[in-house]
């Protein structure tokens, strides 16, 4: 074989490698939609049914078991109110942090991505009796403020790791111009940390929507996340697979979809300045 | 000015997150010294150190610890290793490579719950499961895989959810490889396994430092997992330390004992966090 013949094989085979192993890997979520599309008896059939007559059965079922949309509602209030809340406690302490950076700087940082490291149990019992006494139990709003507070550390570490890309030179020549805080913030940090902002949120986001602990432990008929809602599902051994991928499909499907738009996005934060 | 301005933009999120830690950690150490059992309200009163001692001389003590850092090693170095391989393998252009990364990326979004029932329902049952039927089809007797090997089905189902993770950021980092260096040591005879080990691996440093100082973020706290697959068990098979202590305070009703084990989990974290920042902050300042 030529050289070229060699590089043209090893181009297929990259190639055909690279399909095989996604497919593989995707494979468990791809089964999972294609369950919620089937009847109980097709989810369960000897051998798996790759190919059916798919039924909305399941879903209808769901949604008039559990009422699918109020869970959903939740999902979405409590995620997007903590992303919110959460950048807007994070963004002026990563300035602070990237810009007046002290000797402290560094052990605030590593101090507060400790606070993370405690597993969520830990804090469960006293965490539980204050929401108890100031009844934010079963509440949204119990929820946005400890998602706003467990997901804080990583916000302030990757904005402060975007910043600390920007050269202070700049901000210092607005300051110089006679820009007021604001407008230091509106018109020069904003534009050009657009991308860090973005890609914060995004896993933000992606964390609370997913969030299980805190939502099983917190909160039950009213407050309930759609994570909260597809462990109550557990419970039922075996035979009700296809309601249990309907349920499962519709509390994932918003947030992957939303994941494949913005994955370009999400992914430069996420680097955490690792990669130049 | 100079000085309090970066003070004050900071107190916002300093002080939430101090009490946020503080308030339920000096609850935490007062339920630990004292008799706090929901089941047996009338029972009170100092204890001192026989919470601790209950905990730690709890035979699943000993066992959560092991398998705590079983799970965060083995999965670090699963999602590290073959995310490496995955990226290494997508880096060049073919048809149909951005379809490929969506899937690949797809588990990460997938909220641990879901990931949980699916892997021990459709994936792992015995009888109806794929992996069962799979099985099956080569002539092999199908593994009960939750009850068998408990453990190392956490480690699979944890795994599948950070590969992608770990992919993404190896596949970011391999995008800023310098090329005309890559093609520079081609031209120069060097074989892959050789750029390989000079070019590829140490380009990747950092970002693995990354992978391995945000895994151990999550996964030291595994929970819903462990919650909606096994619940620990069979015995303690695959109790981690997150889950002990709940075992302890919502299933046993203990409050005291679970929250000498809290206190127990704050310093595995404490000191987990000082070896990160030892080998990986530095890493990092470069």
């Amino acid at each position: 074989m030529t050289q070229t013949q060699i590089n043209k094989l090893i181009y297929v085979v990259r190639a055909v490698l690279s399909w095989a192993v996604a497919l593989f890997l995707f494979f468990p979520l791809g089964w999972l939609v294609l369950t919620a599309f089937k009847t109980e008896l097709q989810a369960i059939s000897v051998p798996p049914l790759l190919f059916f007559k798919p039924t909305m059965e399941n879903f209808i079922i769901v949604e008039a078991r559990s009422d699918y949309l109020l869970y959903a509602q939740n999902s979405l209030v409590t995620s997007v109110a903590s992303t919110v809340l959460g950048l807007a406690l994070a963004f002026p302490a990563a300035y602070s942090m990237a810009f007046f950076r002290t000797k402290r700087t560094k052990d605030i940082l590593m101090w507060m991505l400790s606070t993370k490291m405690m597993p969520a149990v830990g804090a469960l019992v006293p965490v539980y009796v204050m929401a108890q006494t100031s009844g934010l139990l079963d509440t949204t709003t119990g929820l946005i403020i400890v998602f706003t507070l467990s997901n804080l550390p990583i916000m302030v570490w990757m904005l402060y790791s975007n910043f600390k890309e920007i050269p202070g030179e700049i901000l210092e020549a607005s300051r110089m111009d006679g820009a007021s805080l604001w407008q230091e913030f509106r018109l020069v940090l904003l534009p050009l940390t657009m991308g860090g902002l973005a890609s914060t949120g995004l896993l933000c986001l992606v964390l609370s929507w997913n969030e299980a602990f805190w939502s099983l432990n917190l909160s039950a008929a009213k407050a309930g996340t759609l994570a909260a809602l597809i462990a109550s599902y557990s419970s039922p051994e075996g035979l009700f697979w296809a309601k249990l991928s309907a349920a499962s499909f519709m509390a994932v499907a918003p947030i992957v979809v939303f994941g494949w738009f913005s994955q370009k996005q999400l992914v430069q934060g996420l680097t955490f300045g690792a990669v130049k | 000015m100079k000085r309090l301005l970066p003070r004050v933009l900071m107190a916002p999120a300093v002080l939430t997150l101090f009490l946020w830690m503080i308030v339920p950690l000096l609850m935490t150490i007062y339920f630990s010294v004292i008799r706090y059992n929901l089941m047996q309200p009338d029972q009170s009163g100092f204890v001192g150190l026989e919470n601790f001692e209950y905990f730690v001389t709890d035979p699943s003590f000993s066992t959560a610890v092991i398998n705590t850092l079983l799970l965060l090693g083995w999965v670090i170095v699963i999602t590290v290793v073959v995310g490496i391989a995955i990226a290494l393998l997508t880096d060049e252009p073919f048809p149909g490579r951005n379809i490929v990364r969506i899937l690949l990326i797809s588990p990460f979004f997938i909220m641990p719950t879901v990931n949980a029932l699916l892997w021990k329902h459709m994936m792992m049952n015995p009888i109806y499961g794929v992996l069962a039927q799979v099985w099956a089809f080569f002539g092999a007797a199908p593994v009960d895989w939750l009850t068998d090997f408990p453990l190392f089905s956490i480690i699979v189902i944890v795994s599948w959810q950070w590969l992608p993770f770990a992919t993404l950021i190896f596949v970011t980092a391999l995008q800023s490889m310098n090329r005309e260096q890559l093609e520079a040591s081609r031209m120069d005879g060097a074989n892959y396994l050789q750029q390989l080990r000079y070019l590829y691996i140490p380009h990747l440093g950092r970002s693995v430092a990354v992978v391995v100082m945000i895994e151990m973020i999550f996964l030291l706290s595994v929970f819903a997992e462990i919650y909606t697959t096994t619940g620990g068990g069979p015995g303690d098979a695959s109790t981690n330390v997150a889950f002990l202590i709940f075992k302890q305070a919502l299933l046993g009703f203990d409050a005291g004992v679970a929250s000498a084990g809290a206190l127990f989990a704050v310093v595995l974290a404490n000191v987990a966090a000082v070896f990160l920042i030892r080998m990986v902050g530095k890493n990092l300042d470069k």
